[in-house]
């Protein structure tokens, strides 16, 4: 095994919080492809250039997607990451493991691959560091006897991922675990097999905290909102008042000013038509404060980094639906959204982009879904309405 | 990878298995790298080889999943019982087409 000289990746090693180099090299004590991986990022940084080639297309049988190539574009000289592929395992919902089971992914990821993980990547899923082609197929099948499979990759639906939910939050909305379990189970063909123009990410977020940044990161985002007024207690409220001050950080940071606070009686009005759902005030008094008691959630469309497009944040579609087993609106919605999608977009076209290309109205035609206010993203921003033929013939 | 050999000829592949030069392919070759997949080439595959093959000389480019189901009336599912790396590392690399590029 080489020891490599490494001044630049040494530095990533300094300073009090936890490195990944450390990690590396820890890997390395065990794993030649570790310490190749080392040699090859330091020249890496001295090149100032990535030295992975791009694409590559390996996988195991029967699966379009969740394995990864990577080829190293130095192989005579790493031969150890020659190959280097990743395998993208589906997540249990919440990221909720018992140690056993983790030994198990260590095990064999120790045996078969480089040891090295990400738990968990941008998707959701565990992801193992590099492998050669030869052990893709051994190593699905020892994670399949342990009861994993794999994640979506590629231009297909990506593994759906939620928050923790009610499994460890006082503000969910709905079972997020147990929509995000549905989901996929219902949708293993279009997560394993790549039939579309481009991804498709779903995300489930128990309330507007949004904790797995569903409106950014993905072009469905299911988040957890109410109906009806915000529940108050007032006597905790009372207590709020004893230790800080409700108006410094609470009524004065409410952005549409729709909180209330009487200091003489010590107690909270809520304008509630006019709550946005920033959730600060609930996040700020939990005691005193949660969400309405008619829970679901909002649907919202079109959230992705910058491909075609630069970067959008998802926009309402429905503002509030029901999320109860067994889900059936939502699926039969979502049925129609990539129908509409996958029959119009152009190769690596996204959700959110079609609908930007080909307008809203189309969009709104092909899903059957109502135009309604909360879709105008930005209230009061454009004064020009567009009319349907139809609706002036009418 | 290392070359396909078929007889006395030695075809250079990429490390995914597909073919460096695509002028190379003919029929001998589709079995050889049907052989690599653990494919037996039937008149169903052929069928979809040519389609394939068909596209491809007058696009330019392969023809994406939802089109190819389309034109030969096969399901995603009878796709990957025939070409069990499915259409692209499967169908695409023993047709002889380049390869797909695509994002992770």
């Amino acid at each position: 095994m080489t020891e490599y000289k490494t001044p630049m990746m040494d530095e990533l090693e300094k300073g009090p919080w936890p490195s990944f180099v450390t990690e590396l090299r820890e890997a390395a004590k065990g794993s030649a492809m570790a310490e190749d991986l080392i040699g090859q990022m330091e020249k890496s940084y001295e090149e100032k250039k990535g030295l992975w080639k791009h694409g590559g297309i390996v996988g195991v049988k029967g699966y379009g997607s969740g394995v990864i190539g990577r080829y190293s574009d130095l192989p005579e000289e790493f031969p150890n990451v020659r190959e280097f592929h990743t395998m993208r395992v589906n997540q249990p919902g919440g990221w909720f493991y018992n140690t056993e089971t983790l030994k198990k992914i260590c095990d064999i990821w120790e045996e078969k691959g480089s040891g090295l993980f990400n738990f968990h990547g941008a998707t959701g899923d565990i992801i193992l560091l590099g492998t050669t082609t030869a052990e893709l197929q051994p190593t699905f099948d020892l994670l399949s006897e342990q009861g994993f499979d794999l994640g979506g990759s590629g231009s297909a639906l990506r593994t759906p991922s939620s928050c923790v939910g009610p499994a460890r939050c006082e503000w969910a909305c709905f079972d997020t675990l147990d929509l995000c379990y549905d989901l996929t189970m219902a949708f293993q063909d279009y997560m394993h097999r790549p039939a579309w123009p481009y991804k498709f990410k779903i995300k489930i977020s128990g309330c507007p905290n949004d904790c797995v940044a569903a409106i950014a990161r993905s072009d469905l985002s299911i988040i957890g909102t109410w109906k009806g007024p915000i529940q108050v207690r007032q006597e905790a409220v009372k207590e709020y008042a004893a230790s800080w001050s409700i108006d410094r950080y609470v009524t004065n940071t409410c952005p549409t000013k729709a909180f209330y606070y009487d200091d003489e009686k010590k107690e909270v009005r809520i304008d509630n038509a006019n709550c946005v759902r920033c959730m600060n005030c609930i996040n700020k008094m939990p005691k005193a404060l949660k969400p309405g008691k008619e829970r679901g959630a909002s649907l919202l469309i079109g959230g992705k980094a910058t491909i075609l497009r630069s970067a959008f944040m998802s926009w309402v579609i429905v503002p509030f639906m029901k999320m109860e087993p067994p889900y059936t609106e939502l699926k039969d919605l979502i049925g129609k959204i990539w129908d509409w999608w996958d029959e119009n977009a152009k190769s690596r076209e996204r959700i959110g982009e079609l609908i930007y290309r080909k307008g809203m109205p189309e969009f709104l035609r092909a899903t059957g879904l109502p135009a309604v206010p909360q879709m105008v993203r930005q209230p009061r921003a454009n004064p020009y309405v567009f009319w349907d033929q139809d609706d002036l013939e009418k | 990878m290392a070359d396909l050999k078929i007889g006395d000829r030695s075809l250079a592949l990429d490390e995914d298995g597909f073919l460096e030069d695509a002028e190379e392919w003919d029929e001998e070759v589709a079995n050889a790298i049907a052989a690599t997949e653990e494919v037996d080439l039937t008149e169903e595959h052929w069928a979809i080889i040519r389609y394939l093959r068909g596209y491809y000389d007058e696009f330019q480019v392969a023809p994406m999943v939802r089109k190819m189901l389309k034109d030969t009336g096969k399901s995603q599912a009878e796709i990957y019982e025939l070409f069990p790396s499915g259409p692209g590392k499967g169908a695409c690399k023993i047709a002889g087409l380049p390869k797909p590029t695509g994002c992770v």
